[in-house]
């Protein structure tokens, strides 16, 4: 089964077809589930590989444990949640089973329905604090992909490694951004727009929506650098810092509240090297029940917003 | 203070109930177009013996210190839950076509303090028996008799939070004020229970020092017996486990894990809202 390139298709599909890609490749893959598999799709790979899948019932913590064994005994175990239980339920677990061995333990989280759009579920099943958690555990990378495409190639390039890692995945289907030439690499951020005025840096399904903000923001004669940064954790301090100085003013967007995620990581890089004023779009509450499309525009995770952050930013350029 | 008020109705009067939050149930979650109808309609007689006729409760107080507490500990069962507390007149059955939508009170997962009568926010599996300790304890530690009644699913039971309130329950004596009833329809959210993970909820309590108390989940005068044994004083917690079936009283629903967290389409509603109308078989 070789994977699809679809117009348009949520991150979560393409975990099942990164786990056949490694496996195909010859990486010892165990992929556990906690009675979710049918939304991170797990049971997908489960369907192909029963040796190589199991599910533990609703048990985020003994996933945890079972996975960092299995680790410990040489295999590339894969586990997958909701982002809002993985890491939210099994966080020491992460800490101490996981990221505390020298050098951390070769587990993989998948925490699927990233974010505000899981939808209708409301609060408890939407995380915003997934990559903070994440992103605090030292010997993690962390990722989150914009499309399937970048998503089925998070899960190959983060298996391929021996060191933990989390990658966030979504449920909504967006639109594809990227081809099969496509090149993903873990700690290398991907220019979307060349731009001279600001940088909007973005990463997940506000990759979109700063796309669409820099059009916006062309109409008016603004000139917007779009950069996708996929990995937050290692963090790529040179396409910031080459932001700063070429652009003077930057913009951070992500599906997360603005402390712990993409936005800190950026701040902390420019607080660091080349301070330039900054504006913030993120998700500072927890959510509610809705549409997850509605949810965009009720927590303002738009065009329209991520344009203004723009014009904030670069009026408190000096 | 006035005593605490209990419905005390008949089981026919009980059943009438039971159809109308049945049908409330279906066409929630067919308007939101999502929720949870499987888990839902399993634990429609457990609820509706509850509310009415062993819940201290007063709708039109529904801060009242002394009540009972209901925990809902699978917080997915919101249109069971919602239900519920309108027909119990906790708020306006018209709220209930809300549900799930940007800007209702009624969120997809129980959101305490967002509508009258939600006693915790769920959503998160495992967490109710904690939460009904907390409050056992306080009551106990106030000198009032209010208990507090956890209704659990099966699936549930695979997260270790549960066990580790389970035998805290006897270590602490609150088993005069702490219930458990345990939802035992077999099903969870990706298959049947025995091929996900096997549980023995009825062995597993007793393991853990609990009497347990077994009933056909579906037979109103059973679950109605069921609870009021598990109201008399006993020297161990008690833990009903009620043997229901998943989506009960909708025939394609029934058994079926597809409709653990899936909305009927308008022709299946329309079967859905006949069918219960005749009531069980
Ligand atoms: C900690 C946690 N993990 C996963 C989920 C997702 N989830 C929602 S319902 C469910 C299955 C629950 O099964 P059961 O307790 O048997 O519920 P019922 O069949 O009574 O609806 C799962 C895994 C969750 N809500 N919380």
């Amino acid at each position: 089964m070789s994977a699809p390139t679809p117009t348009s298709a949520a991150t979560r599909e393409a975990y099942p077809f990164g786990l056949l890609d490694l496996v195909e490749a010859g990486v010892d893959v165990v992929a556990i589930d906690a009675d979710l598999s049918v939304s991170t799709m797990g049971y997908q790979f489960g369907e192909k590989h029963p040796d190589r899948w199991m599910t533990v019932g609703v048990a985020e913590a003994n996933m945890v444990g079972i996975a960092a064994g299995l680790a410990a005994a040489g295999k590339t175990a894969f586990i997958a949640s909701f982002a809002a239980f993985l890491p939210g339920r099994c966080f020491d677990q992460l800490r101490t089973s996981v990221a505390q061995p020298k050098g951390g333990l070769n587990v993989k989280c998948v925490g699927s329905h990233g974010g505000i759009t899981v939808g209708e579920d409301g609060m408890s099943a939407q995380a915003v604090e997934d990559l903070s958690l994440m992103t605090s555990l030292i010997p993690f990378d962390v990722i989150v992909p914009a499309d399937f495409e970048e998503a089925r190639q998070a899960i190959v390039a983060v298996g391929k490694t021996t060191r933990p890692a989390y990658v966030r995945t979504g449920r909504p289907k967006v639109p594809a951004i990227y081809g099969r030439d496509y090149r993903f690499e873990i700690g290398r951020s991907n220019k979307l727009r060349e731009g001279s005025d600001v940088t909007l840096i973005a990463c997940g399904i506000l990759v979109e929506a700063a796309v669409k903000a820099a059009d916006f923001l062309a109409n008016e004669g603004i000139s917007a650098r779009v950069v996708n940064m996929a990995t937050i954790k290692p963090i790529d301090r040179e396409a910031v810092i080459a932001a700063a100085r070429e652009t003077g003013a930057i913009v951070t967007a992500e599906e997360h509240q603005t402390t712990g995620g993409l936005g800190s990581a950026v701040a902390r890089v420019l607080a660091e090297t080349i301070p330039a004023p900054m504006s913030f779009v993120g998700v500072d509450r927890y959510g509610t029940s809705g549409k997850w499309d509605e949810l965009l525009g009720y927590f303002e995770l738009t065009p329209a917003r991520v344009a203004q952050a723009a014009r904030d930013a670069i009026a408190r350029k000096r | 203070m006035s005593s605490p008020t209990i419905a005390s109705v008949s089981v026919d009067e009980l059943r009438d109930i039971a159809k109308r939050v049945r049908a409330h149930i279906v066409r929630m979650v067919a308007a939101a177009q999502s929720g949870h109808p499987g888990g839902s309609l399993s634990a429609v007689e457990l609820g509706v013996s509850l509310f009415w006729n062993h819940l201290r409760c007063d709708p039109s107080r529904p801060d009242w210190p002394d009540r009972d507490r209901f925990l809902l500990s699978k917080g997915h069962a919101t249109p069971f839950y919602y239900s519920l507390l309108a027909e119990r007149g906790y708020f306006s059955t018209d709220l209930l076509s809300g549900f799930r939508t940007l800007g209702s009170p009624l969120q997809g997962h129980a959101s305490m303090n967002a509508a009258p009568g939600i006693e915790m926010s769920g959503g998160s599996l495992g967490q109710g028996l904690s939460f009904a300790i907390g409050q056992a304890k306080a009551a106990r530690m106030d000198g009032r008799d209010s208990r507090c009644w956890v209704l659990l699913g099966d699936g549930e039971l695979n997260e270790g939070q549960v066990w580790e309130a389970a035998m805290a329950v006897p270590h602490f004596g609150l088993g005069d004020r702490i219930i458990a009833m345990v939802d035992r329809n077999g099903i969870q959210n990706d298959g049947f229970a025995d091929t996900i993970m096997r549980t023995h909820p009825a062995d597993m309590f007793r393991g853990f020092g609990w009497q347990v108390i077994e009933c056909d989940g579906h037979d109103m005068a059973a679950v109605d017996q069921a609870l009021s044994e598990a109201e008399r004083p006993h020297e161990k917690p008690r833990c009903v486990v009620a043997y229901t079936i998943k989506g009960r009283g909708v025939s394609y629903m029934e058994n079926n894990p597809s409709f653990h967290g899936k909305a009927p389409n308008a022709d299946q509603l329309a079967t859905a809202i006949a069918e219960i109308e005749l009531g069980l078989k």
